[in-house]
């Protein structure tokens, strides 16, 4: 099963989710973790593997032969991205804006234009027993995601339980990071901004047509709008964490909570094996669960 | 005129709490919020909106599957996966129209593409300039460009003292469209090793596009040792640390009430050390 774990809201406790999660059930299956937060991946701070591979990750950025750029125009006028300009005697190219489409190179009519990769980011991947972490990490001063997340899900094992860290947000990573998941796990807190951007991730998750589910986090002062979202909108609860001092401060110190409490292991495994089972009754959403990734 | 953005790296630590009592704290201001995917401040500030505008950006792919003779090339072609059958994923395309370019028959369009709003509103603090980018869009870091654009022209109309940003989590796209050109930034970070390592990424992004950046800790007290490291890395970079505010539960009582802690339960210790943040940073 490929399991996403998103949020809309940061700090609502995806990465205490996805590392627990894994912990938990690695003592009962192979597990993979896929850090996707390449923005600020931090599940590894928790996890603390060694990490015994690591691979760059390149994208095609447009490189001019001016030997046989007869300074046509052709490459600007087709890149919509603005990334590449034409001068009477020169031709700039501006890789922070070029998203690596290959309209350029291959519409060149001198063949002047080859690509060559440029580093935006690297993945990792570390494992002890039966779990695997793979963590892609985007160089800072980079903009653009998307690219890093695809590297890192090119590794999923389909052997594997994975369980993916989706960034915060609504747009292109958090969409990149849980395509192709059989269910979305949706973190959330009962604040009025936990509530407003939970209905955004659950819009997210109905356009990508994958199934999703709610955690609670800090629970027990007032959830009950975010119960009655949920009711409404046919979303299943399936965990409540509470507000605990005690909680926050392992987190804070980077100690998995299956660890410094082990009576949550439990419910992590609970929780994991209440999802497999929507999953397998359930209709499966299309396109899922083949471990899709796209180039 | 000067542009002061909320970053954090990483999400939930405070940001938008923070923005909301400045707001309530300074005078003459012009409010915007870049955080377009998952914005919040509207839910503290009541604004009413006075202005709604589209946001086009970009465009989509569409094929004619009555000119389509299946050829495959902008299949074959598409760097981004967005066509499969003949069919574009409207969710995958990028809209660099390649498959529109090389098409040999002519039967792919690129459509222009309705990605959000874009709003100007009114708050009893000063005006909000806001957004809400379409659910599982692209181009986020347009979007921000274009409310941090309208709220300067608002801002030199109306001859503001400040621009107040609540900027997005993360190091991407939409935040260096927030942070490029601003005057400074003010790092919020929590005492978490997740805050930590978060924090010293967004810094690198800030000492990357050369803006002078400020650190403020919340909820310091729930690991003072954290806390600590976060102060001794400060200054082993010269960044000025230039509050800590106390975990309290006010804060999300005010919260809940939909209104600034400053304003909610003023003279609190967290409204106090929220004061001395922005006499810092506004100076």
């Amino acid at each position: 099963m490929i399991l996403s774990i998103a949020s809309g809201k940061g700090g609502t406790g995806k990465t205490l989710l996805a590392t627990n999660l894994a912990l938990a059930l690695s003592s009962k299956a192979r597990v993979q973790l896929l850090d996707c937060d390449v923005e600020e991946p931090n599940d590894n701070l928790f996890l603390r593997l060694p990490v015994s591979y690591s691979q760059f990750v390149y994208i095609p950025i447009p490189k001019v032969d001016e030997t046989k750029c007869n300074y046509c125009g052709k490459c600007s006028e087709v890149c919509v991205y603005n990334a590449i300009a034409v001068l009477p005697q020169k031709v700039l190219v501006f890789p922070e804006l070029c998203h690596g489409c290959g309209a350029c190179s291959y519409l060149c009519p001198e063949v002047a234009i080859v690509e060559e990769g440029k580093p935006v980011g690297v993945v990792e991947k570390g494992s002890l027993g039966n779990l695997e972490l793979v963590q892609g990490k985007l160089n800072v001063g980079e903009v653009m995601a998307p690219p890093i997340i695809r590297a890192v899900k090119k590794y999923i094992d389909a052997k594997s339980e994975i369980i993916i860290d989706v960034s915060p947000g609504t747009s292109c990573p958090v969409v990149e990071a849980v395509e192709g998941s059989d269910f979305c796990l949706l973190v959330t807190e009962p604040t009025p901004f936990g509530l407003n951007d939970l209905s955004l991730a659950v819009e997210v998750t109905k356009e990508i047509g994958v199934p999703c589910g709610v955690v609670i986090n800090r629970a027990g002062m007032a959830e009950g709008e975010t119960e009655r979202y949920c009711r409404e909108h046919d979303v299943p609860i399936l965990l409540k964490i509470p507000l605990d001092r005690e909680i926050a401060v392992l987190y804070s110190k980077g100690i998995p909570l299956v660890q410094g409490m082990p009576q949550w292991r439990e419910a992590f495994l609970g929780l994991f094996e209440n999802i497999a089972a929507r999953v397998g009754r359930g209709k499966m959403p299309e396109g899922s669960g083949e471990g899709k990734d796209r180039q | 005129m000067k542009e002061l953005v909320v970053l954090s790296g990483k999400g939930g630590t405070g940001k938008t709490s923070v923005v909301a009592s400045f707001a309530a704290l300074a005078e003459n201001i012009v409010l915007v919020d870049c955080d377009v995917d998952a914005a919040d401040l509207h839910l503290v500030l009541s604004p009413r909106i006075e202005k709604e505008n589209e946001f086009w950006s970009g465009e989509v792919a569409y094929i004619d599957g009555e000119e389509c003779n299946e050829c495959g090339l902008c299949q074959k072609l598409c760097r981004f996966d967005a066509i499969k059958d003949f069919k574009v994923d409207p969710i995958a395309c990028e809209g660099c129209g390649f498959c529109a370019q090389i098409c040999p028959v002519g039967a792919v369009d690129m459509c222009q593409n309705m990605a959000g709003h874009w709003f100007v509103s009114y708050t009893k603090y000063g005006t909000l300039v806001h957004a809400r980018l379409g659910i599982a869009q692209e181009n986020s870091g347009k979007l921000v460009s274009v409310v941090r654009q309208q709220a300067k022209l608002i801002a030199e109309k109306e001859n503001a003292e400040h621009i107040l940003s609540d900027g997005p989590p993360g190091i991407g796209c939409p935040v260096i469209s927030s942070l490029s050109g601003a005057d400074v930034a003010l790092v919020v970070t929590e005492p978490t090793l997740s805050g930590i390592h978060d924090l010293e990424r967004v810094l690198g992004v800030c000492h990357h596009f050369g803006i002078p950046s400020a650190v403020c800790i919340n909820k310091y007290d729930l690991n003072e040792e954290n806390s600590r490291r976060i102060q001794d890395y400060c200054s082993s970079h010269g960044i000025e640390v230039a509050g800590r505010i106390p975990f309290d539960e006010v804060v999300i009582k005010a919260l809940v009430q939909r209104l600034p802690v400053v304003e909610y339960s003023p003279g609190c210790s967290v409204a106090r050390e929220i004061e001395k943040v922005w006499q810092f940073v506004a100076r």
